[in-house]
This record gives structure tokens, sequence and C-alpha cells, in this order.
């Protein structure tokens, strides 16, 4: 039998168990003969296992929430805007270069009311919501922890809206601070990891102010106040998620007042 | 669009475990994994229709994480040893294997960069020689070749030695 001589090549791919059965028994019989290859080998073994277990934990670790594609293919959706969008917003940005500093006053005024929750809610929102490491607080588990700290700091009696009827998760929440005063800020998830706040705060004047959306570079919510009370969600949300979301809220809030 | 699903997201675990092995930093990694996925949505439709998902992701991954780790080097910055992971690597569940994985991860990280890539996505990812070629853009005896020297140096700076004789030194033996 005239056999092909045993290269570097079949070597490395007994190694890695790529070889036709018929050719891993020649480099084996060659192993057999020769101590030395064969000592090399048995050390090329003992490394590719070492390797595959030393990396084997992190595709067996829980895939982050950011790297959820039905996500990452949303978010992808909703940034394709149309042409006219994009130009429109280039020559927002010309106006608004023009104007300059000392127009800021009257180009964004100091917000107040509902405008204010709303700015406190989105700008919140951007810092807490894509924390991994503390995005709450007190855990959901404090549910009444949350609403007895809330009422206290608030100096009225508020309520923790469970949501869960409409597919989103109480995460936590956490007390902020906004130019009116403390506000509890609550947080939700869905099971794609989507996350949305909601911030509470009494309002300066008593009463209701109804429902408004308002949006920013990096989220989309709902302001409202009840009863002297101040509401707003924000997330990265499409409105038609969101505004569902805000009248599920409105009406639990009502409920337990 | 769910054949994009299918086919793309059981492979998402191996794409961070590459680039993490690539980059060494969790958040880096990450980081880049997310910007693969988005350009992968993003260019779905401009693959080559026979063309495999995976090959396709891996290269992708891949010429990200060695632009990262040029640009990487050009900064002088981030040395791996000081990285959180390693860190909390360090505190393995016995001093000694604790010490092992550590001789393997630095061993790991002085190979040069084209034969680091061949032996990961080979020995851990599992992909054929072929695909190897592929994701690399490089022939298929380029891969061996780099394959052979990745694992004769890891284990030479691994255990001080050379793993014993491979052939060709017994064949400078003889000419000496």
């Amino acid at each position: 039998m005239s056999m092909r001589p045993i290269g570097e090549d079949d070597v490395q791919g007994f190694v890695d168990e790529r070889l036709s059965p018929a050719r891993r028994r020649e480099v084996e019989a060659y192993l057999g003969d020769h101590p030395e290859a064969q000592a090399r080998v048995a050390r090329m073994i003992a490394l590719r296992d070492d390797m595959r277990a030393a990396f084997a934990p992190i595709a067996a670790e829980p895939v982050p929430a950011r790297l959820n594609l039905a996500r990452i293919v949303e978010v992808r959706r909703r940034a394709v805007r149309p042409a006219w969008q994009v130009m429109a917003a280039g020559v927002l940005l010309l106006l608004g270069g023009a104007g300059g500093w000392g127009l800021r006053e009257a180009v964004s005024p100091v917000p107040s009311g509902i405008d204010a929750l709303a700015q406190a809610a989105s700008m919140n929102y951007a810092v807490y919501a894509p924390d991994h490491t503390r995005p709450v607080e007190l855990a959901a588990a404090d549910r009444d922890e949350l609403a007895g700290w809330f009422s206290a700091r608030l100096r009225r009696t508020v309520g923790v809206p469970d949501l869960s009827g409409a597919g989103y998760r109480l995460m936590g929440g956490r007390l902020v601070a906004t130019p009116q005063g403390p506000a509890g800020l609550l947080m939700y998830d869905d099971s794609h990891g989507a996350r949305f706040v909601m911030l509470m705060r009494p309002m300066t004047v008593p009463g209701d102010a109804p429902m408004r959306p308002h949006a920013t570079a990096t989220s989309n919510g709902y302001a409202w106040a009840q009863d002297g009370l101040g509401y707003s969600l924000a997330g990265a949300a499409d409105p038609a998620v969101l505004h569902p979301l805000a009248d599920t809220i409105r009406r639990a809030t009502a409920k337990s007042l | 669009m769910t054949d994009m699903m299918r086919l793309i997201e059981p492979l998402i675990p191996a794409l961070r475990r590459y680039a993490r092995a690539l980059l060494r930093n969790p958040t880096d990694a990450d980081d880049l994994v997310q910007d693969c996925l988005e350009r992968a949505v993003g260019r779905w439709h401009q693959r080559r229709p026979d063309g495999d998902a995976r090959t396709w992701l891996f290269a992708i991954v891949h010429n990200l994480a060695v632009t990262q780790l040029r640009q990487r080097a050009r900064r002088g910055a981030h040395l791996p040893i000081e990285d959180t992971a390693e860190v909390s690597l360090a505190v393995a569940p016995t001093q000694e294997s604790g010490l092992r994985h550590r001789d393997l991860m630095s061993a790991l990280d002085a190979l040069p960069e084209e034969q680091r890539s061949v032996l990961l996505l080979v020995t851990v990812e599992g992909l054929s020689y072929a695909e190897t070629a592929e994701i690399l853009a490089i022939p298929a005896g380029t891969v061996m070749s780099r394959l052979s020297r990745a694992r004769d140096r890891m284990i030479l700076l691994m255990d001080g030695t050379e793993a014993t004789a491979p052939a060709k030194r017994a064949l400078l033996r003889r000419v000496k």
C-alpha cells in the first residue's frame, strides 16, 4: 500500500478532527511510530480543549437587550425617515444656528407646567434607561416601599401602576431632582427589554391638565396632570405604543385616587 | 425579514464570543456586535443570496474588530490585562486554574492578530478551514500555515518550550 506522506496540514486536521476516517487512521498509525510528533499533537489537542473551555461561558451568557435583533430591526425601521423630514430638520438647524445664543430664550423658553414635566421625564429617560448597571434604585420587589417612599417625598399619596396587562413589567424606581422639587421615576420594560419611564410630581397649580404628546431626539412621550399631580411617560417606542400606555396609567391612577 | 431573524439570531452568542476574544473588553465587544447587527440588518438584501449567513456575519465582526484594534494600537492605549473582565477572571475557582487561564489569555494576546483570528475561528468557533479562509479573505493554504504557527507559538509561550520537536526541527538537526 503506497500512502501519501503525512504533512503538517494532516497534523492540524487531526487536531481539529477534520480528516476523513481513512486519513485519520493513517495519521494515527504515523503518530504511533513517532512519539515526538505524538506528544506535540497531544499538547495541541489539550490547547484546543483549554481554549474552547475558556471561551465557552461567553456564548452561554444571556444576550444583552441591546443586541436583541427584533429591537434593532424596529429602531432601524423608525430611523428611516422620508427625505422631506430630513430636509426640514436641516432647515430648522440652519435657522437655529442663525438665531444664535441670544435668541435662545425666545426659541426655547424655560418650560413650565406640563412642558417642564415632559422635559424632566425625557431627560431622566435619556440618563437612566440606557443604564445597565443600576437603572433603578429600588427594585420592583419593593413595590409598597416604592409607593411609600414616593408618597412621603412628594407629600401626597401616589400609587405604582401595574402594567403587566399591557405587557410591561415594573423594573423599579428612584427619586429624581427637578427644578420644581423631587419627582418619583418608575421604569418599566417589555419582554424585548424595551424600557420606558414614568415620572410623577405635584404640580404648582392644582387641578387637571389634558394629555399632550412630546418628543425629543431620543424619546417620545405623553404628559398630563390629574388632581394636581403631574405624570409624564417617556420612551423610545412609537407614540402609537406609548399613547395607549399613557391612557392605561391615567385610568389606573384615577381609580386609586 | 423573518428569514433574516431566523438565520442571524442563533449566531449572536458566537459573534459576541469572537468579538470578546479579539477585543477582550466586554463592553467594546458588545458595542461591536451591535454595530455588526445594525449593518447586517441594513445590508441583508446586499449579501450574496447563495452566501452563508455565518461566514458573512463573522467577516463583518472580524473587519470591525481589526479596524478597532488598529485604532487602539495607533492611540497606544488599552492594556487588556487591566480590563475588568481580566480582573474578574483572575478570581477563578482555584488559584491554579486561574493562573492557567491567565497564561492562556496572555499567550493569545501575544500572538500576531492574523494568527489569533485563525486559531479562534477554527478552534473556538468550530468553523471549517474553507469558511475561515472566506471570512478572512485569505487562501486556504494561508489558513493552514497560520494555524500551525499559532499553535506552536501558543505552546512555546505557555510552556516555555516547544511542544517537543515538530518535524521541521528534526530536519534542521540532521542538517547540522
